[in-house]
């Protein structure tokens, strides 16, 4: 019997083992909402509605470059159920938007700059009256020529009153005359990804009796979306209010502005709410891609492999508009030579203005476009040596203390050696003639054309860092507060959850703090003081930072009065499931006795050390803090097909703590997996300025038989004392990586030289003439 | 709408109606609506018209419906068939557009890469068109796809007729990853033991499916098909090369009588029909 007993309590603390904490920082806490989320009841901007609401549409310019002559709305307005036609002549305040750069107007008024930029908006009773109305506007067209590709740029007339160049950075670091024993080059070409959510854009407008409007949208940067159109709309801030509804996917920047600030002004001119919802087809030409990126690199090495000097020539498109592309800028030079101690580097960083359509904030953006070229460079440095790939990688990692070519000394953990042997040491997946009962799952896919005959595996290597947080002396800041009321808490941050899991992370702080399992999260509006965008691993660091300061000043005040009732200092006494118990365990009370009807309310701002901008010569402390990814890549190719399939993909991962490791390795793998799509299908194809198949057949995003098995082989811990818990952002890093690991694993299957991504059949196809 | 329950109902609907179009799975239909291409003034919904749901026999033919789903094609007992139309139906695309799209759409729409496409080119199959008044007509699937022969106002695929060839038959297409995708090109290819003759197509290149007569006659008689049907195993190869040359032939003679090569994308699309060519060939032989 008491043999029973015990085995049963070993049995019962053995589940606790495995399945960790239930609560608190460290558990697996599933997200409040994915129940809703799971069974399609969960509200999205697309599921709003108003009583008398109008239908939105948008006409956008058909050419990518061309003058306005002029812009005939008589035909549309006469149409029975339109209410109201807005040009630019209807914006009556700032006529401009764009994130980072202002650059970009509400609508074209003189020249169109690429293919779908809004010319005006309509507001009617149906939607398809709307979109019947927007064709209706006579738009009289000069075309001229546009200017593609980036390279002629330069050259070319001015596209913008700001000119062609939105940012050149010529970083130079060490003895430009250091030279080599070996010396590799290479140009590479990386194409425009697009971060195609899920659910496209959509919003509600609901004009306000004051003359203000509230903005029903998705958005990922509230404050900022609030300011831009209060400008535009030449009201004051708090008469325009952004509440931000359920976010459908957001990898990027979210609901472009460029839907937003029409749907205001219409609201505004009708006096009636305003709803619209882009087709897939106007998503794809209203919001910012990937910055296609054009690399020229070259790298000098002893003959041991050791890296002596990096020179490149980085160029980003910037599309028609500067957006963030200072941004992207900034990160692509400043990693330009990876996670590798590099004593001399000179890079040359361009920004430039094309009649593309305009670029701007994808995880990992300028990052992602560099690492592609340094890890290419890198296997053919290994080539050149004879060195095995992973081998002529580790000669050459940073670790902590080491400088980055812009002067910055990495003072985060860097632990980019162990991540890169963890990675290279974890057993390679079987080969199909080892495991003759599985089915192998050839590149092409069930019923595809592989032939077993043809297919080589190849394994790479992928060594990613990005920073976190905003770059250049960007004011990082966020507010939160915390309240707790009949043993519930609330927390209020305007961090917005994109479903990066920053509202289960809130929840899962204040329940550690607080020692209260309640916790409720309340949704964002700009009421709310700002918290900033979403990206860049922000809200972890930042938000998550003021949530905890905000549940510390709560703590205080609810065991102040005790602690000097029981003559001991507040951090004697501890809070779990409800109950106060002094550490000896001789003192206890229950929180709601405590509070004794009590309601505290605390709040609090996080706001990390100062940063400064890159100087002329690229250098300068731009970042707050970086962190570091490691992908080992397997692939089958068909190297007579060139087609191409992932079979594994190995990830070691700085992340200082792990704070939810289920949440934790949702987002790597949803990282890894876009990633995928970089190197193989995803590419925005744009001839001639033209957005080509803007749909989810002609633009393929990875489906469950194209992603790969990912394996999570190391999660390194070490704490960046700088960050709220020790904890680094996790999403980007395998974004940047990935692409550059299954490029990499690709030459290693087909000795092909493997420089454009997404990589094309045709480069993966080994010919014997 | 209109929801017709029998063929001759729904040519009825059609006739009465002319600006109606006929909707069966609507995977590529209601597509073109939604997004605004396509405004029907009406539609006549074929999914009650049981009778094209299923397939017959008839004198050593298949009968098939034109309303059998993708879905219901790539079952086994459809396989043991038809082989290639079950490959190509269970390529066709993720599975909510299988369980919708159907034979007779994938024709009617005639997309370059409609994957049913080659199979029917390959296995000469003829279209039963019903119209007007009970009529019945019979089009080969090859002159409807060339425009040869386009179906009148009022009509619609009935039925398919397909010889039952009793025999390996192959259906392989390169899409350029491992989930769904649209065909970059694909080849159908069927044996007849019977007339000791190898029929294929290649799909997906042209804006219809490209017939290789010469390389099918070429590699027929190279075939022992007393002695299981053996082969040289150059000659698959041969194949290959000759099938992908005649559907992606070079361009033409310059003045100075050189011939200028192939841009690189297209080389690339020849060496891959050449490849599948050749593989569909050998898993057919093999």
């Amino acid at each position: 019997m008491s043999n029973e007993a015990a085995t049963v309590q070993t049995a019962d603390a053995a589940t606790e083992e495995e399945t960790g904490p239930r609560r608190g920082l460290g558990a697996s806490l599933p997200a409040a909402d994915a129940r809703a989320k799971t069974e399609g009841t969960f509200p999205y901007a697309a599921d709003l509605w108003a009583e008398g609401l109008l239908w939105a549409a948008v006409l956008r310019s058909p050419h990518p470059h061309a003058r306005i002559k002029s812009i005939d709305t008589t035909h549309a307005r006469e149409m029975p159920g339109v209410r109201a036609v807005v040009t630019h002549e209807d914006v009556p305040g700032t006529p401009v938007l764009g994130r980072g750069t202002a650059d970009r107007p509400v609508f074209a008024s003189e020249v169109v700059r690429h293919h779908g930029e809004p010319l005006a908006a309509v507001a009617a009773d149906h939607p398809d009256t709307a979109r019947m109305a927007a064709a209706a506007v006579i738009v009289e067209y000069e075309v001229l020529d546009p200017v593609t590709d980036p390279e002629q740029a330069f050259e070319a007339e001015p596209l913008h009153p700001d000119g062609n160049l939105v940012r050149h950075i010529p970083l130079r670091h060490g003895d430009a005359d250091a030279v080599g024993e070996v010396v590799v080059e290479g140009l590479y070409r990386i194409g425009r990804q697009d971060p195609a959510p899920i659910g496209a854009e959509a919003g509600l407008a609901v004009p306000r009796p004051d003359g203000g409007v509230e903005l029903y949208l998705a958005s990922t940067d509230p404050h900022g979306d609030r300011d831009t159109a209060a400008a535009a709309f030449g009201l004051q801030q708090d008469q325009v209010k952004i509440v931000v509804t359920g976010v459908p996917g957001a990898t990027a920047d979210r609901e472009d502005q460029s839907f937003q600030l029409p749907l205001g002004l219409l609201a505004l001119k009708t006096g009636c709410p305003v709803k619209l919802a882009a087709t897939r087809e106007e998503s794809f030409l209203g919001h910012t891609h990937r910055h296609p990126t054009l690399l020229r690199y070259r790298h000098h090495a002893d003959a041991e492999g050791k890296l002596v000097k990096v020179e490149a020539q980085i160029l980003l498109d910037a599309g028609a508009y500067a957006g963030t592309s200072s941004d992207a800028l900034a990160a692509a030079v400043a990693f330009a030579c990876g996670p590798y101690v590099v004593p001399n580097a000179f890079i040359e960083g361009w920004a430039v203005r094309t009649n593309n359509p305009p670029s701007g904030h994808v995880r990992g953006e300028g990052a992602m476009q560099v690492c592609a070229a340094y890890e290419a460079q890198m296997d053919k440095l290994a080539k050149k040596l004879g060195l095995d790939p992973a081998e002529v990688r580790l000669r050459n990692v940073m670790a902590t203390g080491d400088v980055l070519p812009t002067g910055q000394t990495v003072t985060c953990p860097a632990p980019v050696a162990e991540l890169l042997e963890a990675v290279r040491d974890f057993p390679l997946p079987p080969l199909p003639k080892d495991t003759p009962e599985d089915e192998w799952l050839l590149p092409g896919g069930p019923e595809g054309a592989g032939e077993p005959a043809a297919v080589r595996r190849g394994v790479g290597y992928g060594l990613g860092m990005v920073h976190m947080l905003g770059a250049e002396g960007a004011d990082e800041v966020s507010t939160a507060t915390v309240r707790v009321q009949n043993g519930v808490a609330t927390v209020l941050c305007a961090a917005v959850e994109t479903g990066q899991g920053f509202s289960t992370l809130a929840r899962q702080i204040v329940q550690e703090t607080l020692g209260i399992d309640e916790v409720h999260v309340v949704p964002v509006d700009t009421d709310q003081p700002p918290a900033g965008a979403g990206c860049r691993g922000r809200h972890t660091w930042v938000s998550g930072g003021a949530v905890e300061r905000a549940a510390k000043m709560v703590r205080t005040q609810l065991l102040q009065p005790l602690a000097h009732k029981f003559g001991m200092s507040t951090e004697l006494l501890q809070i779990t499931d409800g109950k106060i118990t002094s550490y000896d365990g001789v003192l206890s009370t229950t929180v709601t006795e405590a509070m004794d009807g009590k309601e505290l309310w605390a709040t609090a701002q996080c706001r990390p050390h100062p940063t400064e901008p890159l100087d002329d010569t690229g250098q300068g402390d731009a970042f707050v803090g970086m962190a570091f990814c490691a992908i080992r890549a397997v692939v089958d190719v068909d190297i007579e097909l060139g087609s191409v399939r992932v079979v594994e993909l190995a990830v070691a991962q700085d992340v200082g703590r792990v704070l939810n490791p289920a949440q934790l390795a949702a987002r790597i793998e949803a990282g890894v997996t876009q990633g995928l799509g970089a190197a193989l299908t995803e590419n925005l194809r744009t001839p001639r300025g033209l957005i080509r198949h803007p749909d989810l057949t002609g633009y393929a995003l990875p489906t469950a038989l194209d992603a790969p098995d990912i394996r999570i082989v190391k999660l390194v811990e070490e704490r960046d004392v700088v960050a709220p818990f020790g904890a680094k952002a996790v999403s980007a890093a395998p974004v940047v990586a990935s692409p550059a690991a299954i490029a990499s694993a690709v030459r290693a299957a087909t000795g092909r030289p493997v420089n454009r991504l997404p990589i094309r059949p045709q480069a993966a196809v080994v010919t014997s003439n | 709408m209109t929801l017709p329950t029998t063929l001759d109902e729904a040519v009825a609907a059609l006739t009465a109606m002319p600006a109606a179009v006929p909707v069966a799975g609507g995977t590529d239909l209601m597509a073109a609506v939604n997004s605004g291409q396509l405004r029907p003034a009406a539609l006549v919904g074929l999914g009650k018209i049981s009778e094209i749901r299923g397939w017959q026999y008839l004198d050593g033919h298949a009968l098939l419906g034109a309303g059998l789903t993708h879905a219901r094609m790539g079952r086994p007992d459809f396989a043991a068939l038809i082989p290639a139309l079950a490959a190509a139906a269970r390529a066709a695309g993720p599975p909510h557009i299988r369980n919708a799209g159907t034979l007779g759409g994938n024709i009617a729409s005639a997309a370059p890469t409609g994957d049913a496409l080659p199979v029917l080119a390959a296995l000469e199959a003829t279209l039963i068109v019903a119209g007007p008044g009970g009529a019945r007509r019979e089009v080969p699937v090859s002159h409807l796809l060339a425009g040869m022969d386009v179906l009148r106002p009022g009509e619609l695929i009935g039925y398919v007729r397909v010889p039952l060839l009793h025999a390996p038959q192959v259906f392989l297409k390169a899409t350029g990853r491992t989930g769904p995708g649209r065909a970059v090109a694909s080849v159908a290819l069927v044996l007849d033991p019977a007339r000791r003759g190898v029929r294929c197509a290649v799909g997906a290149i042209a804006p219809m499916p490209l017939r290789p007569l010469e390389a099918e006659q070429w590699v027929a008689q190279l075939i022992d098909w007393d002695n299981n049907r053996a082969i040289v195993p150059e000659a698959l190869s041969a194949f290959g090369e000759y099938v992908a040359a005649a559907c992606i032939p070079d361009a033409a003679r310059g003045e100075d009588g050189t011939v200028p090569p192939l841009p690189p994308a297209v080389l690339h699309l020849r060496r891959t029909v050449a490849a599948l060519a050749r593989r569909a060939l050998g898993r057919a032989l093999s």
